[in-house]
């Protein structure tokens, strides 16, 4: 299945990759092969099937939770000693334009 | 052609921070107003290889709130992550029920001034953890997440509202109902309930909706009305120029009381949900949803009273507090059940009075219920005339001192002890021969003549009852 | 015998009858990686001064006779997506470099509390995205039986560290074949659990419903003994399971007499190599000498598997990567204007060509009007993919045999450019993933050419102990000569 490049460079944008146009042009080409070879799904009679979204231990009828209970996080410190840009008390950001 | 010819339609979306200690899908704070990023751990700033861990403690609300409102709750639910790039979402993705939400259908009640209740329908209840908070400054944003992960509901109501005014009634009734849930403190300032509305305008008589715009950021029952009245009227003047209303979201600016298109975003919303893979599904068993405790709802508690003696304004103005309602309640269970009546006079008099002047504060009161139940006792015994009980309770609420030691250390106890009144009903026959000819001539309403005077030498503290009565058997 | 050369199973047994010592022990490990690692590429990073305290403290149990588990003092490793506080953990990725988890997963602190010996940070294919470990950021490792050759991937690191004795144990992950494929590939053992045995928090995440924690060692109690101490319900991660973990160790010499073994004939079909077949059916013949029943199936839909995985492998990885952003930690790429500049040069400087292209697709698969083409069409493909398996286990099978990859190790840079024919090495593997089952691989041969060849067994959800005790059989009637890889011999 082909894909063209306004769709490669609108996914892009979804998935907040910058692409130049020579990228672009290879992942359309590289994403169309795997895609064809996706096609062969489509032969598949799924008629009636429920999809498998969970993989986990479908015998425990109802799930273990957590008490409604506060523990200490992490300290400020080392949460923003992380960071790449910060103030001592928040990550900072590009101005944000709403 | 005018405003008159076309019928606002308007859905609601509200979300309402759950009250629970901790956080959603992990086990950090959830208090209001720690410093910046105090209140965070792995889970919710988003670090690689954190997972969540779901609260119970949020079921049990959801369940609450979906009992309470009639839905149906699903046995099984499922958690759908909501993918987007902002720097307040830590993850990239905010996780949320999409498909399949936690509750289905049910209805709010609102009530109606003229005391019917009127159901506004629901379309579902959900759960999802908030985002942290952007602060934006000239040079760049700060990022907060103590926020991110707190829990919230979102309850989206069907498009059954038809003006501002039954709008804001509804957020209202709905604000209440939580809050007597014991779900949501229902502070809108503090952003823990929060309104978006879907309005639209369509021709009267029409049956298909028009085109919807999302109104975002209002942030106060005032600004719902404004918001919502400013967007209907700019639909029905384009609508009336023959222009398209063009689908979209709008900001509400409060200061210029109007409202404007958000910065178009780079691209269409696509949020690409899909089934939340680090969560099972969640299951909530018939018998779970049997055990969680429903308080009653406002409507619920406004008929109790009334059936309970209580006139219908007093109850009216009683439910719209939970306090006051809360307040009365125990007092009531103190006091004994035929004190309703009584229990509401002071709760909506002198009470009501204080918490509007600010003297006194229901969250922490001094006081315990049972000390005004005190005081109606001392009064049906006459231990305190109406008026002194007046003073007494005002020195109650103000203090919490015990009634008892009021009337003791103000000599506010009225004398009802007949050997201590009998010297002075003979002084005041004594100094009162020519009343004491006519009474006795026939003239019986000088019997008042004669118990004011023994109050006066009484200072106002005598047993009118005992009085009378003793001036009775002297002079009959 | 050098007792840092042993198999891990048989380390535990020396450490046990004090004939070894955990601190000697490392320091032979850690010599051996500083003499031959510079070849080999499998550590991103050594935590040596840790390691050293961690084995003092060791000895000192062992001399006690209080050892916290048939573990303590092992010298292990951990593929570099594991957190661990404190010290760098980068997925492989350029996005991550300098990155220091403020917490430990929930693997690291079990191992730790067993006394195992941290060693070090292994590398790996980029996000674990690859079957080569070429797509780490940080170089390729090389496959310690043929330095031009790759060990596999995405756990390429913690393989080769095995096969060239620089640790007897070590931790990978497995998404599509991640830890079998390269275990095959080196000649070693290595397990990937039933979704839901091991807890996944603190494991840097590529697809959530399909990443599992598990050993490699060089023998099959190695990687049992690993097992139990990793295993288990963690209430950080609600999808582990509240099963309780059986003591594997005692499950091992057990006969497997009466067990039913199912050959697919899906899995012995085109392009397999015809040398790595041939070894895959001997492997069957010794089980079947073991007193195994042996029974052709039909597993129809597992080759539909590839293309169900990369849907939705890639779905959930492009939304599990979108934390990535630059904000809050990591590498973040000079844009001084917008914040969408920030978000997209970042994570185009920051991320990889091969994990670029599973975002795209994987954004492409969830975007709106392809979602129930792709993603939703792939999660029922799956869903028939685990009937099979579910049929043949209910019609008596215990365990299904395959080769655990279709050739041996290959060249380096032989399929780097051609995504698709990289997806297909795990063409075995993928289909165990998808339906959240049990699987192994363990050697069953050599290649002419003295390359290793690893034969799989999948089993019955939560049946791990069954498949350990079916590849220890292997193990024992293969009898496979004691070979070191060409490396070692030459040092």
């Amino acid at each position: 299945m082909a894909i063209d490049r306004n769709t490669v460079r609108h996914v892009a944008r979804l998935a907040r990759l910058a692409l130049t146009e020579e990228e672009e042009e290879r992942t359309a080409a590289q994403l169309g092969h795997v895609l064809e070879y996706i096609e062969r799904l489509k032969a598949v009679d799924i008629e009636g099937i429920e999809p498998l979204s969970f993989a986990g231990d479908a015998s425990e009828a109802e799930t273990v939770m957590r008490d409604d209970e506060v523990r200490p996080g992490l300290p400020r410190d080392k949460v923003l000693g992380e960071a790449p840009e910060q103030d001592g008390s928040a990550f900072v950001v590009p101005r944000i334009l709403e | 052609m005018s405003v008159h010819d076309w019928e606002p339609v308007i859905g609601l979306e509200v979300h309402a921070q759950l009250l629970t200690r901790s956080k959603i899908f992990c086990s950090c704070s959830t208090a209001f107003g720690a410093p910046p990023n105090t209140q965070v751990c792995p889970v919710c700033l988003g670090l690689p290889g954190a997972l969540p861990a779901l609260n119970r403690g949020v079921v049990d609300m959801a369940i609450k709130a979906g009992k309470a409102f009639g839905c149906r709750i699903a046995e099984r639910s499922v958690w759908a992550r909501k993918n987007y790039f902002y720097p307040d979402l830590p993850k990239g993705y905010q996780i949320s029920q999409y498909e399949l939400p936690i509750c289905k259908g049910g209805a709010v009640p609102v009530p109606q001034p003229d005391g019917s209740v009127r159901k506004v329908a629901l379309t579902r209840i959900h759960l999802e953890e908030d985002a942290g908070k952007n602060v934006h400054g000239e040079r760049g944003s700060q990022v907060d997440l103590n926020r991110s992960g707190v829990p919230l509901i979102e309850i989206v109501g069907e498009p059954e509202l038809r003006s501002a005014e039954e709008a804001s009634e509804y957020l209202k009734a709905l604000r209440l109902a939580l809050i007597y849930l014991g779900i949501n403190d229902g502070n809108l300032e503090e952003g823990s309930f929060r309104c978006d509305a879907n309005v639209s305008v369509r021709r009267k008589g029409s049956e298909k909706f028009g085109t919807r715009v999302e109104l975002k950021n209002i942030n106060s029952f005032r600004f719902v009305r404004q918001a919502i009245d400013h967007e209907i009227e700019r639909q029905v003047a384009a609508c009336e120029r023959g222009e398209k209303v063009v689908q979209e979201t709008r900001l509400f600016d409060n200061e210029k009381g109007e409202t404007r298109p958000m910065r178009t975003k780079e691209e269409a919303n696509d949020y690409r949900y899909f089934p939340e893979p680090d969560l099972p599904p969640l299951v909530v068993s018939p018998e779970w949803v049997g055990k969680v405790q429903v308080p009653k709802l406002p409507h619920e508690r406004m008929a109790e009273l009334v059936a309970a003696g209580v006139p219908a304004a007093d109850a009216r103005t009683l439910t719209a507090d939970p306090k006051l309602v809360e307040l009365h309640a125990r007092i009531v269970e103190a006091a004994g059940h035929d004190a309703g009546r009584r229990s509401a006079n002071v709760v909506t008099g002198e009470v009501a009075r204080l918490v509007n002047e600010g003297a006194l504060d229901l969250s922490a009161p001094k006081f315990q219920p049972a000390q005004i139940a005190e005081v109606f006792r001392l009064q049906d015994k006459g231990t305190l005339s109406s008026t002194a009980a007046k003073d007494v309770l005002a020195e109650v609420l103000r203090t919490g001192k015990a009634p008892a030691q009021i009337v003791q250390e103000e000599g506010l106890a009225q004398v009802s002890d007949e050997s201590a009144l009998e010297a002075v009903v003979d002084g005041v026959i004594a100094r009162s021969p020519a009343e004491v000819e006519k009474y006795k001539a026939g003239k019986k309403n000088l019997l008042g003549f004669f118990v004011g005077q023994a109050m006066k030498d009484l200072k106002g503290k005598g047993n009118p009852g005992v009085l009378n009565a003793l001036f009775k058997k002297r002079l009959d | 015998m050098n007792p840092s050369l042993l198999p891990l199973g048989e380390l535990s047994r020396a450490l046990e009858r004090g004939e070894a010592r955990p601190s000697a022990v490392l320091e032979e490990c850690l010599s051996r990686t500083a003499r031959l690692d510079g070849k080999v590429h499998a550590f991103l990073r050594l935590t040596e001064d840790q390691a050293r305290a961690a084995a003092k403290a060791a000895d000192e149990r062992r001399a006690r006779k209080a050892p916290l588990s048939p573990i303590d003092g092992v010298p292990v490793g951990l593929k570099d997506l594991f957190c661990q506080a404190g010290v760098e953990t980068t997925a492989g990725s350029r996005i991550l470099k300098g990155y220091h988890p403020p917490y430990d997963a929930t693997v690291v602190r079990k191992l730790r509390e067993a006394g195992a010996v941290l060693v070090g940070k292994l590398n790996m294919d980029e996000f674990a995205m690859g079957s080569s470990t070429e797509n780490s950021a940080y170089g390729p490792t090389r496959n310690p039986w043929d330095l031009e050759r790759t060990p596999g991937g995405s756990s390429g690191g913690s393989a080769a560290a095995v096969a060239a004795r620089f640790v007897p144990g070590t931790l990978g992950t497995d998404t599509g074949g991640s830890i079998r494929q390269p275990a095959a590939l080196v000649g070693c053992v290595g397990i990937k659990p039933t979704y839901g045995r091991v807890s996944r928090y603190g494991v840097v995440a590529f697809a959530s419903s399909l990443d599992q924690v598990g050993p490699f060692a060089q023998d099959v109690r190695g990687v049992a003994l690993l097992l139990r101490a990793i295993a288990g319900r963690d209430p950080n991660d609600q999808t582990s399971s509240l099963r309780p973990v059986p003591d594997y160790d005692a499950e091992l010499e057990k006969p497997v007499r009466g067990l039913t073994i199912g050959v697919p004939k899906e899995y012995f079909g085109e392009g397999l190599d015809p040398a790595v077949e041939k070894s895959i059916r001997a492997g069957v013949a010794a089980l079947e000498r073991e007193g195994c029943t042996v029974r052709p199936i039909s597993l129809p839909n597992s080759p539909h598997a590839i293309a169900t995985y990369y849907l939705v492998a890639t779905a959930e990885a492009s939304s599990n990567l979108a934390r990535y952003d630059g904000i809050r930690y990591g590498y973040r790429a000079q844009a001084r204007g917008s914040l969408l500049e920030l978000y997209e040069k970042t994570r185009a400087a920051g991320f990889g060509a091969e994990v670029k292209r599973r975002i795209l697709l994987g954004t492409y698969a969830l975007s709106a009007g392809y979602y129930d083409a792709y993603y939703l069409r792939a999660q029922k493909v799956r869903a028939l993919i685990r009937r099979d398996f579910d049929q043949a286990f209910a019609a008596g099978v215990d365990a299904v045999v395959s080769p655990t990859s279709p050739w041996a190790a290959f060249r380096l840079g032989e399929k780097v450019d051609d995504p698709l024919a990289m997806y297909l090495n795990d063409i075995y593997t993928v289909p165990v993933n998808l339906a959240g089952l049990p699987g192994i691989s363990v050697p069953s041969g050599f290649t002419q050419a003295g390359l290793p060849i690893g034969m799989q067994l999948v089993g019955r959800p939560f049946e791990e102990g069954t498949l350990l005790r079916l590849a220890r059989a292997a193990e024992r009637a293969l009898a496979l000569p004691h070979r070191l890889p060409p490396l070692l011999e030459r040092a």
